[in-house]
């Protein structure tokens, strides 16, 4: 676990740049995260989906997977392959302040 | 007289039936099994068949010589599963009910979950190995093959044994090596993951024998549809694969009852406790191997290593005490890599794969990590101890924990 200075403040992170406390989370935490991953700016639209996934996480002890967002009417798979490029999956849980999503192997 | 019912007669639930009635008391206790199939599938055996080493015989025997005396077997689809009122309904309207349930109903490949996949060219140009039908139709195909772009690609995880596409690639560079076209012969594994597998260890050294092998590996590569027409996978973020011939994994589903029956997860796995397996919902339904949306491996192995440690749960659970068995995600695989020889790999959910030497620390005969001749043995050796012992629910000489002894950290 490591310190960063992030939107201000300095919050712990784990060694992938996941915070490690969740309920830190605020806005400007998740738009500076975001920069980072090369997201500028973090819109309403891409918030709906990080707020949709902390509340299923807090309800369920889990974040909602790709194929739940679709399904719930959420986002579309393919919209939100490109709100968050590259992995939505890991991408929105970083920026959401969740862990690390668990890889089934 | 109290009631165990088991759904599904796959390898999981074969050695449930197997395991729970040498152990229950027959003046207390009947046991069912339900299963809609009579034919059992020794499924690690459909890697071998596109390339003619098995065919459809080697690997089926009846279900029923796998049963004990004394259980009542009822081959009937499931319609329900009414856990509230602790009954199933079978298909024709029969109700079974229960005191304790094992849910072993597996997983299988659902092509339809991806566009342009189970289109006119299915089974034509592109192929699945995970079914009898989809092996045997490749080993066809293959047959008469000339050579071109062959993709091998996982729509999504998880997936039924998640080092099998690995095998099938090994096994094509080999196997076209033999029929002496491997120059005109171009491979390539498309994966939604990162690299070659999950784990980093292992990821890197699969990774080098891809590399070693002129496999070519495009990672991060999610694919949204099947342009089957232009012979294109295309994925959700618009990048493109050609191919001449296409093998794929498509998304792994569990069965569609426990949708009906409001048990499951989006892709119908049921919500799982990964250290006891028992359901999250209901405390007398138990949930072993495939079925579970547990983030260990979809394996027969693994599903051996659960069998012991879900007997002592279920005793447990009868005599009204915690369960204290404590399955720890332990998946040993052995993964053939062509020309005679094998890799083998042991883990579980905390740790990755290791080199070492196992079973025997120290000694092997076995060597994890690594290809050696001994280890396509193990592999080849294994469908006899399928038959013969696991399915009967007879021990095997392996631990269910996962072991660090002989491993090297």
């Amino acid at each position: 676990m490591t310190t960063k200075q992030l939107a201000g403040i300095s919050v712990d992170v784990d060694s992938e740049g996941f915070l490690t406390d969740h309920k830190i989370w605020n806005r400007d935490l998740a738009a500076a995260i975001a920069k980072e991953e090369g997201i500028d700016p973090l819109t309403e639209r891409h918030l709906e989906v990080i707020e949709f996934m902390r509340k299923e996480y807090e309800e369920k002890g889990s974040a909602p997977s790709i194929r739940r967002l679709n399904k719930l009417n959420i986002v579309p798979t393919k919209e939100l392959y490109s709100l968050f490029p590259g992995g939505p999956a890991k991408k929105a849980a970083k920026i959401a302040g969740l862990g690390k999503p668990q890889g089934c192997i | 007289m109290k009631k165990l019912l088991i759904l599904g007669a796959g390898t999981a639930g074969t050695m449930m039936l197997n395991k729970m009635e040498s152990v229950l008391d027959k003046e207390d206790w009947s046991i069912t099994i339900v299963d809609q199939f009579e034919t059992h599938y020794y499924q690690p055996g459909f890697l071998f068949i596109p390339f003619g080493i098995y065919n459809r015989r080697d690997v089926i025997k009846p279900k029923r010589d796998f049963f004990p005396a004394g259980v009542e077997v009822i081959f009937s689809k499931i319609d329900l599963i009414e856990a509230e009122k602790n009954q199933v309904l079978l298909a024709g309207g029969r109700v079974l009910s229960y005191d304790v349930l094992i849910i072993a109903t597996g997983t299988k490949i659902n092509p339809a979950e991806t566009d342009g996949l189970k289109e006119a060219d299915w089974h034509k140009n592109i192929f699945d190995f995970y079914t009898i039908e989809g092996a045997t139709a490749l080993q066809q195909h293959l047959k008469y093959w000339e050579g071109g772009k062959l993709v091998l690609n996982v729509i999504e995880m998880p997936i039924k044994c998640p080092v099998a596409p690995l095998e099938f690639l090994f096994l094509a560079d080999w196997w076209f090596t033999e029929q002496g076209i491997r120059d005109k012969v171009e491979i390539e594994f498309v994966t939604p993951l990162p690299g070659a597998f999950t784990k980093p260890k292992a990821s890197n050294v699969f990774g080098d024998f891809l590399n070693k092998k002129n496999i070519k590996l495009t990672p991060d590569f999610s694919t949204g549809r099947v342009d089957w027409e232009n012979k294109k996978l295309v994925s959700w973020e618009e990048t493109e694969v050609d191919y001449d011939l296409l093998i794929t994994i498509p998304t792994n589903m569990g069965d569609e009852l426990m949708a009906r029956s409001g048990l499951g997860d989006e892709l119908n796995f049921i919500p799982t406790d990964k250290f006891t397996l028992q359901s999250e919902a209901n405390e007398n339904i138990f949930v072993i191997g495939d079925a579970t949306n547990l983030p260990s491996s979809k394996a027969g192995s693994v599903a051996h290593f659960q069998a012991d440690i879900l007997e002592d749960n279920i005793l447990s659970f009868i005599d009204g005490r915690p369960l204290r068995g404590k399955f720890d995600g332990h998946a040993n695989c052995y993964i053939e890599s062509g020309f005679g020889k094998g890799i083998l790999i042991d883990f579980n959910y905390d740790t990755e794969p290791l080199p070492g030497k196992f079973p025997l620390p120290g000694v092997g005969p076995f060597s994890l990590l690594e290809e050696t001749r001994m280890n396509h043995y193990g592999k080849m050796m294994f469908r006899w101890m399928y038959w013969n012992l696991l399915l009967k629910g007879a021990e095997l000489p392996i631990e269910s924990h996962m072991l660090m002894a002989g491993k090297r950290a």
